[in-house]
């Protein structure tokens, strides 16, 4: 009983172990994690914005092809899609970025968030009243002038959050770029911690890593939740009387 | 332009709209004296609403034209936006901007369309956000005002414009009973003032007292027009009859 405990403790919690990878973790890791997940959104709200004023256009053709990019990147397994474009492009004589796998990391992650930002981004857009826009309108401003000062300002403050909540999820799926093969200084945290699990036949790197994602993951959910919170409070508005 | 024409602020002519298999209006035809009120009535879904829209060209009629002081609007290649400045508008629903605050609400058109510089605007819109009573509420987010404020805050944003004509969609219809009363003061000291006005309305005492003309509209057509009096106290059809019975 005692030795099954302590067989555990040695596989996940080696504690000098930790202590050992944690430097590179944070020194390699982190910073790349953060990086790539950083660069896969910016990508990813590029092309989400594009798609989302897509699935609004007019045209059915715009819509339809926006709606099958949506349908397609957020119905196939995130892996697969890292593996076609990260692996794909380059072999396929798309060399857009040389032999930099962490371009191609950032592209293919970014393409896919790219499908689940324009809902995000959709949702936002339609979220305004209507009657608000012929409002606008009826003042004599125009399509662009109403876009610019009362449908993204409105849109942006409802699409804030869920975006946030978007970048979480962007931060665990950076994980699987390690299998595109990184050099050992582009390596981010799972990685880091994969290698040094199997170059040690021991578990604890990856609990190592496990303790930086919750650390980065659990208090952006709690923020993201209260701000939410506050979001709703404020709709409902403040103390009214005639 | 002779003396006739040039006292016609809108014309309605032959004004056809239809979406889908119904037509909501059919052969609209008629005019808005300047500067006078000109009340619209009928039962729900006879197309009161389509009709004020065609106005400034939120809906776009089928057929006919539409004319404000003598310029086709519905014809191609004309300024839309220039022309919706002359034309306000106020809803049933207010649709005040969510995100900005009262004074910005009534500013926001002046600086954006008619260019005003921002203090320029801000003087502007408290002289009119005072003449509609609001005095003292301007820092005030929409969700904090009571429904009659906001209305209140719509027609100032309108009245800023300094539009010619103004278009009243229901504005008291989703007002508590205890502040129609402001408003509709506040549309009969308008019309007293001179605007042009087009107004849909359920207010039977009102377009009694204000209007100069009443048009009751059934399934798309005007099926009565002419003064309050004669339209209320002796319709000429079975149909207005009816519908009489029913509102009042
Ligand atoms: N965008 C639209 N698409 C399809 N049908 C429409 C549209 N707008 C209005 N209609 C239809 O046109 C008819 C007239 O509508 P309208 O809103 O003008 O009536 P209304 O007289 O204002 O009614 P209410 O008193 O209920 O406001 C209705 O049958 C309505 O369903
Ligand atoms: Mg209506």
């Amino acid at each position: 009983m005692l030795g099954g405990l302590a067989r555990i403790q040695n596989t996940f919690f080696d504690v000098p172990m930790i202590a050992h990878v944690m430097p590179t973790l944070l020194r390699v890791g982190l910073p790349n994690t953060i990086l790539l997940a950083v660069l896969s959104s910016l990508i990813g709200m590029a092309v989400g914005l594009m798609i989302a004023t897509g699935l609004l256009a007019r045209p059915v053709g715009v819509r339809l092809g926006c709606r099958v990019y949506v349908d397609v990147l957020r119905g196939l397994p995130h892996i697969l899609t890292i593996y076609l474009i990260g692996q794909g492009l380059p072999i396929a004589g798309l060399s857009l970025f040389g032999t930099d796998t962490y371009a191609y990391a950032a592209l293919s992650i970014g393409l896919i968030e790219g499908a689940y930002m324009a809902e995000i981004f959709r949702a936002g857009l339609q979220s305004v009243e209507r009657g608000q826009i012929e409002a606008a309108r009826t003042l004599g401003m125009t399509k662009w002038q109403t876009m610019r000062d009362i449908i993204l300002p409105q849109g942006i403050r409802r699409v804030l959050p869920p975006l946030t909540g978007q970048f979480i999820l962007v931060i665990k799926g950076t994980a699987l770029v390690f299998l595109l093969g990184l050099t050992s200084s582009q390596r981010e945290i799972f990685s880091i911690a994969q290698d040094s699990a199997i170059n040690n036949a021991n578990l604890s790197p990856l609990t190592a890593a496990g303790i930086l994602y919750l650390a980065l993951t659990v208090p952006m959910t709690y923020a993201v939740n209260a701000w939410e919170r506050r979001l709703r409070g404020e709709r409902q508005g403040g103390p009214a009387n005639a | 332009m002779p003396d006739a024409e040039a006292a016609v602020a809108v014309r309605f002519e032959r004004v056809g709209k239809r979406y889908g298999a119904t037509d909501v209006l059919s052969d609209i035809s008629l005019d808005a004296g300047r500067g006078t009120t000109t009340c619209i009535i009928g039962p729900s879904g006879s197309g009161k609403s389509t009709l004020l829209r065609c106005t400034n060209l939120l809906t776009r009629p089928d057929t006919g034209r539409v004319l404000i002081d003598g310029v086709d609007i519905t014809r191609p290649g004309v300024d839309v936006d220039a022309m919706r400045v002359r034309v306000g508008m106020v809803f049933q629903h207010f649709h005040l901007f969510s995100h900005l605050d009262v004074l910005d609400n009534v500013t926001l058109g002046l600086r954006r369309v008619r260019r005003m510089a921002r203090a320029e605007a801000e003087a502007r819109a408290l002289v009119q956000l005072r003449a509609v009573g609001l005095e003292g509420l301007e820092r005030r987010r929409p969700a904090a005002l009571s429904g009659g404020q906001q209305q209140r805050v719509a027609i100032a944003r309108a009245l800023a414009m300094e539009p010619a004509v103004m278009l009243f969609d229901e504005a008291t219809s989703a007002l508590d009973p205890e502040l129609v009363k402001g408003i509709l003061k506040v549309m009969r000291d308008l019309a007293l003032s001179g605007m042009t006005m087009l107004v849909v309305t359920h207010e039977m005492r009102f377009a009694r007292e204000v209007a100069g003309n009443v048009v009751f509209m059934d399934r798309g057509r005007i099926v009565e027009t002419g003064p309050p009096d004669r339209l209320f106290d002796h319709p000429q059809t079975a149909r207005l009859q009816q519908f009489l019975d029913q509102v009042l």
